[in-house]
């Protein structure tokens, strides 16, 4: 509770009290609770306990989803207003280590105040609490949906309002907003399912609906862990093609960033957004293609030599074009050399021919070599190197994909790499030449 | 670059005759309920309907294994019906194979259209599950019903009838398909049905609840049950496909990047993955467990990844041929590079002790990599019977040293069946 502004707190309060105040109100007036069927609500009570206590971690990151709603959603039905809010009280006793004691009883009495709330709905809408007759489901089902309809949205806004006041978010994503909302939307047919079951199968729907889940959670848990895993592996195999050049290390984790911010700036959707922090990240792993010895040659290439540079980006193409969900990101690849105006390599694309994601990845590329030690300069400060995208915004780079970088960094920084100290003199001659650097172009000599 | 799949071709004895069961149960189903009449047509239709979708989603899991989680659950759910909101069911097992037989080609065609062909030992596996249950099952279904609405109204017996069927069913299957694999990749049975059990037992758990609660609902909910009974497994394919996405792109993604020694000049060309082939088919042959074999595979792509640290490549990229000390060195280089991913610790492993001699004890990996990157550094991509001959030579004359005897045993019955693989 410390470090939170006063005005949370007093949300806070205001929330425990209001909930102790329903339990106080359903206790003493009219004795309510004498009514309960409490074998059922202390079934459903652990059915809540379990789910709450592994919560289903989804996409968005603040807010665990877990799928206690479906047996908070059920209680509603099986056992009235106050046994939905006896429910949701046991979130308090929830089994997750760490978690102090002011969000458990916050978590306890929102849940709480959300089950009295849904289940009134129920109960205006003409909804009887308890053990649905199997006959009359139909019965059930806008009740139902009404309940559910006021829990959902209460629950989210209690919470966002919290999250808000505890300054935690400060832009709530849209699009990750509506994705919850269909999710719990779904663990609350769950709810149903688990209600319309119990006159048949009792606790065994419960069990029967929720199997299913677990795996599902399981199933997600496996693949987060992979997609952390691939992450790792893809970074670790990229670094690798760059320790033969002591300066460009760590270049494509930068570019893969820089490149997924212009990509968040533009406004793109979450599935491209991925592949292109792929692309950005395997945007020069044909570079191995070129000769060591093209690189530290000091002085002007031939045209030959130059070629071999000019290639990298079709190597690098023939070696990611394996991996099928890319896709979109090879056409990045194998374009992120061609400029604007057209004099580019490997084709000689001008301005709208050159695919998205090779615009994006040019001016990202660019930006790191400005902004990273090379052995003939030294790093070049983030607003040089702005200016020299601005510079070269409608020649060398798309200026849409300029002026969003340059947002973005102007929102959230530039972390620009460390001072990388001079090799140990056991490393063979340094690199000279970075095909990437804008501030210094290759040279080439004409063999003719 | 991949060949194109030839679903004829490419199936052998045990598939062939499961593929042939299912059509001849296919035919008495459909004769039967075509002479018969077809019972309850609007749950047919309806029941067919879920199967066809089911077919429709179906997804590839780890390990080419093609599963169709909504279509099976929906298929247990209709051999499972006792009553439809509180009324009898009364099809027979023969109906239930031919609804079953209908919506998963229904299913299929879609597929078909747009060019992507049916796995048919997979979909006969699953009919033939499907069929085995209902004929185990349907005979009880009326007896049963009788129970549940008789004075006692108790469903505990048919429920626990239907769990245990419902579990044989699926052990039959994870061991037919444990058999079908065992055949195709030459794999021992054991290790075959203990991969399968992994691979499938969450989701046969999750089809199986769905299953029983999709016939439960049916008497509570009418067809609406249909419609809400989806969800749970909605959410659980969901998971699954998304795992199966992100497994097959790691794959990928590891064989593609496993190249970039070879673009660099370090290692002749198909290199990596030529001794992946081979390591994996000796692996096989020596009884390692599915994950270990990818484990093996990862380390075997990137078992020469360590010579990106040398500024100039080894001439000819011949570990084999180079002295002891520096092929130590690239080894523990590439050990390095794989540890940085931080999750492949045995895989770094692996590759950090692949040139050490039998003495170590390096582990089993490590030992078939040697070998299978010295056996190609000898032969390269050549299918010339006397070279491989020559090299399968050279290796016998390390054994026991270099070598371990029972990867060079397993490799020499190798090598003349995966004479055509090379050609990778």
């Amino acid at each position: 509770m410390r470090g939170l502004p006063w005005f949370a707190k007093v949300y806070l309060v205001a929330v425990i009290g209001v909930a102790f105040g329903l339990f106080g109100h359903s206790a003493l007036v009219g004795g309510r609770f004498d009514r309960l069927e409490w074998p059922t609500l202390l079934v459903l009570a652990l059915l809540f306990l379990v789910c709450e206590s592994v919560p289903t971690l989804l996409n968005v990151k603040q807010a665990a989803i877990s799928v206690s709603f479906s047996a908070a959603l059920a209680a509603v039905v099986l056992v009235g207003p106050e046994g939905a809010a006896l429910v949701g009280m046991t979130a308090v006793f929830s089994v997750r280590p760490g978690l102090p004691l002011t969000k458990r009883l916050f978590n306890g009495a929102q849940f709480a105040i959300c089950g009295y709330a849904a289940g009134w709905t129920f109960e205006l809408l003409g909804g009887r609490p308890g053990v649905p007759d199997v006959d009359r489901f139909d019965e059930l089902i806008l009740p139902f949906a009404g309940a559910a309809g006021v829990y959902v949205p209460l629950n989210f806004a209690l919470i966002a309002v919290m999250l808000s006041l505890a300054g935690q978010v400060d832009r709530v994503p849209v699009r990750g907003v509506a994705q919850l909302l269909v999710s719990y939307l779904g663990y609350a047919t769950f709810g149903l399912l688990i209600a319309g079951l119990w006159a048949t199968v009792q606790s065994i729907s419960a069990v029967l609906v929720l199997l299913p889940l677990f795996v599902a959670r399981w199933g997600f848990g496996q693949y987060l862990a992979q997609q952390r895993s691939y992450d790792a592996t893809i970074a670790a195999l990229c670094q690798a093609v760059e320790t033969k050049d002591y300066y460009t290390r760590g270049h494509c984790t930068r570019v893969s960033l820089a490149s997924t911010m212009i990509a968040e700036e533009i406004g793109m959707g979450s599935e491209r957004t991925r592949a292109i922090r792929y692309a950005g990240m395997l945007h020069d792993v044909g570079k191995l293609g070129v000769p060591t010895k093209v690189l530290q040659k000091d002085g002007p290439l031939t045209e030959e030599e130059y070629a071999a540079i000019q290639l990298h980006p079709m190597r690098g193409l023939e070696i990611v074009r394996g991996i099928d969900f890319l896709d979109e990101a090879f056409a990045g690849i194998m374009h992120h050399h061609e400029k604007h105006d057209g004099t580019g390599y490997p084709m000689g694309l001008a301005a709208e021919e050159i695919p998205e994601f090779a615009r994006i990845i040019a001016v990202a590329d660019a930006f790191d070599s400005i902004t990273s030690d090379r052995s003939y300069r030294g790093a070049r400060p983030v607003p040089v190197a702005i200016d020299q995208l601005r510079k070269g915004a409608g020649t060398q780079f798309d200026p849409e994909m300029v002026t969003a970088f340059i947002k973005a960094v102007e929102r959230a920084g530039w972390e620009a790499p460390g001072k990388v100290p001079a090799p140990p003199s056991g490393e063979a001659e340094p690199i000279v030449k970075d095909h990437d650097d804008p501030t210094m172009p290759i040279q080439v000599v004409s063999e003719r | 670059m991949t060949p194109p799949i030839r679903p004829w071709r490419s199936l052998d004895s045990g598939q062939l005759l499961l593929i042939c069961m299912a059509g001849l149960v296919t035919v008495a189903g459909v004769a039967h309920t075509a002479a018969a009449g077809l019972l309850d047509p609007p749950i047919a239709v309806g029941f067919g309907a879920l199967i066809a979708t089911g077919e429709l989603a179906r997804l590839t899991m780890p390990g080419n294994r093609e599963v169709a989680p909504i279509g099976t659950a929906a298929a247990l759910g209709y051999t499972l019906l006792l009553d439809m909101g509180g009324r009898q069911v009364e099809h027979p097992a023969l109906q239930v194979v031919a609804v079953l037989a209908v919506g998963m080609l229904a299913g299929a065609l879609p597929h078909l259209a747009v060019g992507r062909p049916p796995r048919l030992d997979a979909m006969a596996r699953r009919l033939l599950t499907g069929a085995l249950l209902a004929f185990a099952f349907r005979p009880l279904a009326g007896p049963l019903f009788d129970l549940t609405m008789g004075p006692s109204m108790t469903w505990s017996p048919a429920l626990g009838v239907m769990a245990a069927m419902i579990v044989l069913a699926l052990l039959t299957d994870i061991v037919v398909a444990a058999m079908l694999r065992a055949d195709q990749v030459r794999a021992a049975l054991a290790v075959a049905i203990h991969d399968e059990l992994r691979m499938a037992a969450p989701l046969s758990a999750a089809v199986a609840a769905s299953g029983m609660l999709l016939a439960l609902a049916a008497h509570s909910m009418d067809m609406a049950a249909l419609l809400v009974f989806a969800a749970p497994l909605l959410v659980t394919q969901v998971a699954f496909r998304k795992y199966a996405g992100i497994r097959a792109t790691y794959l990928q993604t590891v064989r593609a990047l496993s190249r970039v020694t070879e673009v660099g000049g370090y290692v002749e060309p198909g290199h990596s993955r030529r001794v992946s082939v081979l390591a994996v088919a000796v692996g096989r042959e020596l009884g390692m467990a599915e994950s270990e074999l990818l484990e093996l595979e990862y380390a075997a792509l990137m078992h020469d990844i360590g010579q990106l640290s040398l500024s100039d490549p080894i001439p000819g990229g011949a570990t084999v041929l180079t002295d002891r000390d520096q092929a130590r060195r690239i080894a523990e280089l590439g050990a390095e590079v794989i540890r940085q991913t931080g999750v492949l610790g045995t895989v770094a492993e692996v590759v950090r002790r692949q040139c050490e001699p039998c003495a170590d004890s390096p582990p089993m990996a490590s030992r078939i990599i040697k070998a299978a990157n010295d056996y190609d550094d000898l032969v390269g991509g050549s299918t010339d019977r006397d070279r491989a001959g020559a090299a399968l030579e050279r290796l016998r004359l390390g054994v026991t040293v270099e070598y371990d005897p029972e990867v060079v045993e397993a490799m020499s019955h190798l090598v003349d069946r995966l004479a055509p693989l090379n050609r990778l």
